[in-house]
């Protein structure tokens, strides 16, 4: 079958009702609130159905803290997929990503206070000085909150767009150390394969970005260039 | 809740009433008192010659029973973790590298018929069946603690008779000077050997002395029954001082070597699992403190309000096996 002139249009038309429909439509962002909820809610009740097997400090804390790394990668995601696809509605929910990676992160911190620890600020400490496991993670969650903090609109317009732009390319460090913490973790079981995916995922976004950079550099130098050559 | 009298009847509190268990058990027995004075004495003695091996082995596994003395000297008298904690979360690599992968998995593995290989440095080297190996020396119930690296520990009821007994059987030499276990190769009934996560067969070691010890275990059974094979059928090491993973599971071959072995883990992580491996809440080469523990299947709401506990030196086998160490520095030799 011959492409006939005609269709191109209306798929285009078909594509932007479906995003109507979906990515923009007003219920879109609040169920997708409710998803990422979803793993926090699961492990709530398999806490009180008794649910958490026989480890549930362990299953608390690898589970939490391996959300938190999967809200990384998605909130690293948005930009090369709206890049991409060119659904500019997606914008909307990084933000949010990025405060449920936070939140998990914060949730994996307080288990891991709680339940390993006992609120025993002087084992913690000792634990991190000792372990670059621990003090790894603790960096990737300090540095989460500056962005957290400055994660509303009040505060972008507070510190101009470049500015902040600027703070929010601390997420890259996260996301590096983050995978880097799960890695470190994994290696005491030997078994590294899925923070290798998770590496290789991380690989992907942050090459995806340094690409684009410096094809832009590219194509401005060759503007550039264009009234020398006149 | 308050009793209540009303009508000339007391209503009890719940905990008044009788379980039913308890009060047909009585019924039971009654009825039983009720046949005659000497079938009641009969009855009577019957029951009770009963009750004793019947309460120490409540035969939670269904598996074959391993009748055994217990060692009251050498056991804990802390509060035993539930078969099911023992048998569903444990790492048994063989099966997967997650703690609930070896009780799904295990069932491939046949465990019988079933032989071990002792030879090395040995005056007379022999391959056993493992129904001798059962007979070899009387089996006995130790309830020791169980220290997982991971920073979890348990309280086992295991069965079996110190190794010692099966190294002099064969008669060292005296180039014995290390003794290395080796579990099972079969990719077929142990999938996790096709994932080369560690080096296979599992090998794990300890010095001579270290293995002549006698709280070192060689392990039959764990509550009374044979061991089911998640927790290394038919046949594993315990050595109750020393992390878990030092407790090859499933083995086929034991060799009395001169030179220290290369155990699986050591050649896995070497900067993370030495040769030694002796709990120490105060040395963690590993990423994570050793100073504490969770005890599983302790505390309400499913373990979860359980407050950690301190992790003892050499697991509370200091007294026995810390001479072992002197002059050493652990730090270093982990």
């Amino acid at each position: 079958m011959s492409a006939s002139p005609t269709l191109v249009p209306k798929q285009a038309r078909l594509s932007l009702r479906w995003r109507r429909a979906t990515l923009q439509a007003r219920w879109f962002k609040p169920v997708v609130f409710m998803l990422c909820l979803l793993p926090l809610f699961l492990l709530v009740w398999r806490a009180f159905t008794l649910e958490l097997g026989p480890n549930p400090e362990q299953t608390l804390i690898w589970t939490t803290g391996l959300w938190a790394l999967r809200f990384l990668l998605v909130t690293l995601t948005i930009t090369p997929l709206r890049k991409i696809t060119g659904w500019a509605e997606l914008a909307r929910l990084r933000r949010m990503f990025g405060l449920f990676a936070f939140s998990y992160a914060s949730l994996h911190f307080t288990c891991y206070l709680w339940l390993v620890n006992d609120f025993n600020l002087d084992a913690v400490l000792k634990d991190v000085v000792k372990h670059p496991f621990v003090l790894a993670g603790m960096t990737a969650l300090t540095l989460m909150l500056p962005l957290a903090a400055t994660s509303t609109n009040g505060m972008i317009k507070r510190l101009g767009a470049a500015r902040w732009q600027a703070l929010h390319k601390l997420v890259y460090a996260v996301a590096i150390i983050a995978v880097f913490h799960d890695w470190w973790g994994k290696l005491a079981k030997n078994n590294t394969l899925d923070p290798k995916l998770y590496a290789l995922m991380l690989a992907v976004l942050l090459g995806w970005r340094v690409a684009r950079a410096w094809q832009e550099r590219r194509l401005q130098t060759r503007r550039n260039e264009v009234p020398a050559r006149v | 809740m308050n009793k209540r009298q009303e009508q000339g009847f007391e209503h009890p509190v719940p905990s008044d009433i009788t379980p039913r268990g308890a009060y047909r058990d009585r019924r039971r027995f009654l009825a039983t008192v009720g046949v005659g004075a000497a079938a009641t004495v009969a009855a009577v003695a019957a029951q009770r010659a009963h009750a004793v091996p019947a309460a120490d082995a409540s035969h939670p596994g269904n598996l074959p029973l391993l009748p055994a003395i217990k060692n009251v000297a050498l056991s804990t008298k802390e509060a035993l973790t539930p078969y099911k904690d023992v048998t569903s979360y444990n790492n048994f690599y063989e099966f997967g590298t997650s703690k609930s992968d070896p009780a799904r998995n295990a069932g491939s593995l046949r465990t019988q018929p079933w032989t071990v290989v002792v030879e090395g440095e040995v005056g007379k080297p022999r391959t056993f069946d493992i129904d001798d190996l059962r007979k070899l020396a009387p089996m006995q119930e130790r309830i020791y603690r169980h220290r997982c690296v991971e920073g979890w520990s348990m309280v086992i009821p295991w069965l079996g008779y110190s190794l010692s007994n099966l190294i002099k059987a064969v008669q060292p030499t005296g180039n014995a000077k290390y003794v290395e276990y080796i579990t099972l190769l079969n990719h077929a009934e142990m999938p996790g050997q096709n994932d080369p996560i560690l080096q296979w067969p599992y090998l794990e070691g300890l010095r001579m002395d270290e293995a002549m010890h006698p709280l070192t275990l060689l392990t039959f059974g764990l509550y009374g029954e044979v061991l089911p094979n998640q927790d290394g059928a038919p046949m594993r090491m315990v050595i109750p001082w020393k992390y878990g993973f030092k407790g090859g599971k499933s083995i086929v071959r034991i060799r009395l070597v001169e030179k220290q072995p290369i155990t699986s883990w050591m050649r896995a992580v070497p900067q993370w699992y030495g040769f030694y491996s002796n709990v120490n809440p105060n040395v963690s080469p590993q990423n994570w403190s050793q100073a504490n523990e969770r005890r599983i299947g302790q505390g309400g709401f499913g373990g979860l309000f359980a407050p950690r506990i301190p992790t003892q030196m050499f697991n509370g086998y200091g007294e026995q096996v810390a001479s072992l160490y002197k002059g050493m520095n652990l730090t270093q030799d982990f």
